[in-house]
Formats: structure tokens, C-alpha cells, sequence
């Protein structure tokens, strides 16, 4: 770029660096001895927009040297299969973590909140990068498959491997529910809408106090047990506790460690599902649909069913993450369930590049350790957060992962 | 007795007439190319055979294997996957980041949706599945062999050239397996190279598949050359019938092309 556009653009970006950091860092509310007065710090002012004038000054000029942004990394060229091997990679990691040195409580801990996020992302993944429908309330279904396992098991007794698919099937049903009014929206629309539905869902769990307890939640919800077999120290009379099936010491670890497979398990089951979907006509209809719903109508597919399945279909899996996070935590309330997670959810998607499942895996592994990592950082950490998160999407705006792999190849170019 | 029959077909929009009392008939066998200049009428007139428009007054008869299919009262997907109407657009609409060979499997989408027991066969693999997807990807092999475009079968069906998204979008539109296939301007914007390739194409199909072809085109090189029968629109209203000779003479058709000397002088 030549230099007085530069200029002139480094220009712009100083003045609104300035009308906003004004009134946001130039004047701070100081306790004195007096009561309340208003300090000015015009000097931090003067550094932060001159930093914004070089920094777009630099990054402008150098934009006139054939570089995209000045960040774009070129990507070294991997071999046809390498994320195949990665994912490879990523998997006999994840199975062996629990047993490395690295095994620790915390690590195990923090694995499980990463796979649960892995889990909704490749969820959500149907809805959203196959299907292409912007779904902003995908924390709903969680919600329905935490209550309905929490409610069924507390209630009814019920175990946790009765209660999983009875989640699933009910959060497909809302899935179902939701998708009916929002068949003929599209894009902002249907965003708008179903954020409305994720509110609903999270504002009746807060107000009908009989049915889910309202904000005091549901505790004391069973925790998991190994077929049968729970993981207590003293395990009441007639009943075999899982070390003392083993005949393993007692550890509160060996529950947690059975979680952690039980997620990767599920999660696992997300994955295969959703590949071999991606195969299958239905699969191939979800992208179609995303890519152009005109068409698809004028090839005789019907619109409403496979956008109805794709909703079904994200929603189920939702729900069974549900229902393994309330038997992990043991606590449901209708905090665990606000916008920000159905925000978190997408941003997953998003940042893994739309449709990639192993993007998915980079990306929630990414937004949950880093805020994790970033704790010494206290204050901080969400700046460096968004930080990060800016920086990736200037370097990658379609994804991590934003190659698509063909559902099918004809190969043998004859 | 025809394939298609369109009787009185009427479509308002607010107070435009966009399609007045238009009737005409396409016949199996046959390529039947509706012309007229900008605005007459003609997508509005495919709109409404493909569903996507509900005509105000009119009747569309599909006389499919001596079944009929009432047009007008079908939903869109249904006219397509039941009666057997495909289309193609004036703006190419295939699925752009898809592969080529997927564009031509999603347009066999029924067929192999039933096929796969509504997924739960093809979820568990099952044998009966594997071979109706065999059958389909041959069905798309033979037709991207037709279309000449077998050796760009694995690529993104968005970065093929122009005139290859023209004729994939034709391809397309044939895996669904049609009865009547309505084709919007496939001429337009193709060098006359292309146009000439295209024309071949469709008398190809017309020779070789038992359907009928409803044409728009603005290139007349290639409607005089290929169509068996023209319609002329003009306002809306059908102001010529026949076959290409007696349209090229008719002054009512040259006065809609050309205007009037009356019209010139007010």
C-alpha cells in the first residue's frame, strides 16, 4: 500500500482509538479523602492511540508487499493424509492421558470439560456447518438432556444408561419443536429465533420452581456408577463397590478417570455417527441444503425433512451431553445453561472451520485450555483471550481446519 | 395426447400481469423453446411449472405414464421428485463447494434416500444400500461422460469454468430422471463454441432419453437450430405459436423484436 494511504488510514484507525479511549481510560473515578473525584490519565491516552497509529501504520505498509496482512503464515505443505494422522494422533492420546504422568486430577478433570465441549461442538457441528442453519440456542438441548436425566434419576431412580437415550430422545423431540416455526427462516433470522428458544428453555427452568427447582437447581443428582458398581469408599451392605470389584485400593480418581472414558466414549460415538452421516444421502442433503436450498427443492428434496433431521439429529447429541455433565457435577441449575455456552458452542464450530470435525477438536481444546492456562494472567486473561481469538481469525478467517474432504471420490481421472 | 398441457395459465403480481392467458403444450420427443424479449413472462412461466409460483388462474396438466399430475396444486418438491419436472437456472444454482460427482448424487437424493430405509440401511451398511449408491454414481459416471466433464468428477463443482457449470447443471438436472426438463437461458453467457457444444447436447437428449425439453433462450442461432416448436411471449401474453419457420416470418414476433414503425414515430 503506498504510504499516504497508509497514512491516511493509520489516521482513522488513531481517531477512533482516541474518541474511545477517551471517555473509557482517559477518566478514572478515584477514591480521595474528600469522597469521589475524577482523575485524568490523558498520558495513557496519548501512548495507546499512538500504538494504534504505528501498529496501523506498520501493518499497512507492509500489506503493499504482496502480504495478505502482514500475519498470514504460509502453511508448510503436509502430506495428503495429515490430519487423518493427527486425529490419529489426537486419539491415542486422549485414550492413554489418564494413565500418563500427566494423569493428574486436575488434567483429568480439565480433559473431561474439553471433551464435553468437543462433544457439543461436533453436535452442533451438524446443525450449523453441514446444514448450515445458524443455531444460536444450541444450549437449550443441553439443558433438556441435563434436566431430563437429572429429573428421571432423582424421581424415578432410574440409571444412567436408561436415562442417557430417554435424553437424547427428548432433546431430538425439542430439536423437533423448535425446527417446526423456523423451517421457512433463514441466516440472521433464524439466529435471532433460536437464541429466543435457547432463553425460553433457560427462563421456564429458572421460574417453575416445582418441576426444576428454579435458581437453586437440582442437586444431590446420582453420580455414575460402574454398571452397578459405584465408586464409594464404604459401599452400603449388599452392594460391591468398583475397587472392591477390582481389588483396587480406594481412590476418588477412579471415578473421575471413568468419567473422563465415558465422555471420550460418547464423544467418540458423536464423531462416527456424524461421519457416516456425511456419506449417506441424508448427509449429502444437509450440505446441499446449506450450499443452496433453491436447488435443492427443484431436485425434489424436501427441505422441511432434512432440515427437521439436522435439528433432530445436533439436538440428541446435546442431550446426551447433557445428561453426562449433571451426573458429572451432580448440580444442575439454570446458570450452566445461559447464552454465553450456546456462544462458546458456536465460536467452536466457527473458529474449527465450518463442517471440520477435527477443527472442532482444535478449536474447543483451544477455548477451554487457554482461559484455563491464562489464569496467573488474572485479569487479563480475557483480553489475551479475545486477543488470541482475533489473531486466529485474521490468520485463518475460514477455520483452523477449512479444507472439506468429499463425501465420496470417483477417482481415476479416465 | 401431450405431456405437459398448459391451459389459461395467469400469474398477477399486485396489479402487473406477468403471465396473461398463456396456454401451450409440450410434447415427448420434442424441444419447445419459449422466446421473447426481456420481461415477457417466460422464467415467470417456469417458476410456475416448478412450483415455486402458485398461478392465479390456469391449469398445468403432467400427463406422466398415464398418470396426471395436476402442477398447480403440488408443492414444489413434489413436482420435481414426483411428476418428474427438472430444471435448470437462468443463474447457475449447483451446490458449489460440493464435488461435482456429489452435485449429480444429491439430484438422486430420493432414489437413494428410500434406498437407504430413510439412512437406518445405509447407517449399518447394509448390502442393499452399497448398491443403489453403486447404481447411482454409475448413473452420474455415464452422465459426466455425456457432458464431457468424467475427469473433473472430484472437484469442487464451484471452480469448474462457466460453460462446464452450465452443462453440469444440466447433468444435474437428468440424474433426477425427468419426464420434462426445463432448461432457463443454458445459452447464456457461453462463447459460440459452447453454444454450439450445447446444442448438440440437448438435440442429444432429445434423441437419445423419452422426454420432453422446454427451452428459454435468448440465442436464436441455437433455438432456431434445435427447437421443434416456439412460443412466443411478449407482455406476457402469447402473441406467436409454431415452428421455427413460420415464427422467423411472423410480423407480430419481428414487431415485439424490433418495434413498430408506429411506436417509432410516437
Amino acid at each position: 500500500m503506498p504510504f499516504p494511504q497508509a497514512l491516511r488510514e493509520a489516521l482513522m484507525a488513531a481517531f477512533v482509538a482516541l474518541m474511545l479511549a477517551i471517555p473509557l481510560i482517559g477518566f478514572r473515578l478515584a477514591d480521595t479523602m474528600q469522597g469521589l473525584a475524577i482523575e485524568t490519565r490523558f498520558d495513557w491516552v496519548a501512548w495507546g492511540v499512538s500504538a494504534v497509529f504505528v501498529g496501523r501504520l506498520v501493518l499497512g505498509l507492509l500489506r503493499g508487499r504482496g502480504r495478505p496482512l502482514g500475519l498470514a503464515i504460509k502453511m508448510p505443505a503436509l502430506p495428503p493424509n495429515a490430519s487423518t494422522m493427527f486425529a490419529l494422533v489426537l486419539g491415542v492420546f486422549a485414550l492413554v492421558l489418564p494413565f500418563t504422568p500427566l494423569g493428574d486430577r486436575y488434567t483429568v478433570e480439565l480433559a473431561i470439560t474439553v471433551l464435553i465441549y468437543v462433544m457439543l461442538g461436533w453436535g452442533l457441528n451438524i446443525v450449523v456447518g453441514l446444514a448450515g442453519l445458524l443455531d444460536l440456542g444450541y444450549v437449550a438441548f443441553y439443558a433438556v438432556g441435563a434436566y431430563s436425566y437429572a429429573l428421571f434419576a432423582i424421581n424415578f431412580g432410574w440409571s444412567f444408561w436408561l436415562c442417557l437415550p430417554i435424553a437424547g430422545v427428548l432433546a431430538a423431540m425439542f430439536g423437533v419443536m423448535l425446527g417446526f416455526p423456523v423451517l421457512r427462516l433463514r441466516g440472521d433470522y433464524l439466529a435471532i429465533v433460536t437464541l429466543g428458544f435457547g432463553e425460553m428453555i433457560r427462563v421456564i427452568l429458572l421460574n417453575w420452581k416445582e418441576f426444576s427447582g428454579g435458581s437453586a437447581g437440582l442437586t444431590s443428582i446420582p453420580r455414575p456408577s460402574f454398571f452397578g458398581f459405584p465408586f464409594t469408599a464404604n459401599p452400603e451392605p449388599g452392594q460391591t463397590a468398583f475397587h472392591e470389584l477390582f481389588g483396587l485400593e480406594f481412590s476418588p480418581l477412579q471415578r473421575i478417570i471413568f468419567l473422563y472414558y465415558l465422555i471420550f466414549a460418547l464423544a467418540l460415538l458423536t464423531n462416527f455417527f456424524t461421519l457416516r452421516m456425511r456419506k449417506l444421502p441424508i448427509g449429502r442433503a444437509w450440505e446441499a441444503l446449506r450450499e443452496d436450498e433453491i436447488a435443492c427443492r427443484a431436485l425434489g428434496i424436501n427441505p422441511t425433512n432434512v432440515k427437521l433431521s439436522a435439528f433432530a439429529l445436533g439436538a440428541m447429541f446435546g442431550g446426551f451431553a447433557g445428561a453426562f455433565f449433571a451426573t458429572r457435577q451432580g448440580f444442575i441449575s439454570p446458570e450452566s445453561f445461559n447464552f454465553i455456552e450456546s456462544a462458546v458452542i458456536l465460536a467452536i464450530v466457527v473458529l474449527g472451520g465450518m463442517g471440520s470435525q477435527l477443527g472442532v477438536v482444535i478449536a474447543a481444546a483451544f477455548l477451554i485450555l487457554i482461559p484455563e492456562l491464562l489464569r496467573d494472567f488474572s485479569q487479563y486473561r480475557m483480553i489475551m483471550f479475545g486477543f488470541a481469538m482475533v489473531l486466529i481469525m485474521l490468520w485463518r478467517p475460514q477455520g483452523l481446519v477449512a479444507h472439506r474432504e468429499p463425501s465420496i471420490r470417483l477417482g481415476a481421472k479416465a | 395426447m401431450s405431456l405437459l398441457t398448459v391451459e389459461h395459465l395467469t400469474i398477477r403480481f399486485g396489479g402487473l400481469v406477468a403471465v396473461d392467458d398463456v396456454s401451450f403444450a409440450a410434447e415427448d420427443g420434442r424441444i419447445t423453446a419459449i422466446i421473447g424479449p426481456n420481461g415477457a413472462g417466460k422464467t415467470t412461466v417456469f417458476n410456475c411449472l416448478t412450483g415455486f409460483y402458485k398461478p392465479d388462474v390456469g391449469r398445468m396438466c403432467l400427463n406422466r405414464d398415464g398418470k396426471e399430475f395436476l402442477l398447480e396444486r403440488m408443492d414444489g418438491f413434489r413436482i420435481a421428485g414426483q411428476a418428474g419436472v427438472a430444471r435448470t437456472f437462468q443463474n447457475i444454482r449447483l451446490f458449489p463447494r460440493m464435488t461435482v460427482l456429489e452435485n449429480l448424487l444429491v439430484a438422486q437424493h430420493n432414489t437413494l434416500h428410500r434406498a437407504s430405509f430413510h439412512t437406518l440401511a445405509g447407517l449399518l451398511g447394509l448390502s442393499r444400500y452399497r448398491d443403489a449408491e453403486k447404481a447411482a454414481v454409475a448413473r452420474a459416471t455415464e452422465w459426466l461422460e455425456r457432458v464431457g466433464l468424467r475427469r473433473a468428477a472430484d472437484d469442487e463443482a464451484g471452480s469448474l469454468p462457466y460453460g462446464d457449470q452450465r452443462r453440469l447443471e444440466i447433468a444435474r438436472a437428468m440424474c433426477t430422471n425427468p419426464r420434462l426438463l426445463c432448461l432457463d437461458e443454458p445459452a447464456a453467457g457461453l462463447n459460440p463454441k459452447e453454444s454450439a457444444d450445447l446444442a448438440a447436447l440437448i438435440r442429444d437428449i432429445k434423441a437419445r432419453e423419452k422426454i420432453a425439453v422446454l427451452l428459454i433462450e435468448h440465442d436464436m442461432s441455437v433455438v432456431m437450430e434445435i427447437s421443434d416448436h416456439i412460443v412466443v411471449l411478449d407482455h406476457g401474453a402469447k402473441i406467436a405459436e409454431g415452428n421455427p419457420a413460420q415464427i422467423r416470418a411472423n410480423p407480430a414476433v419481428i414487431a415485439a423484436y424490433l418495434g413498430t414503425d408506429e411506436e417509432d414515430a410516437a
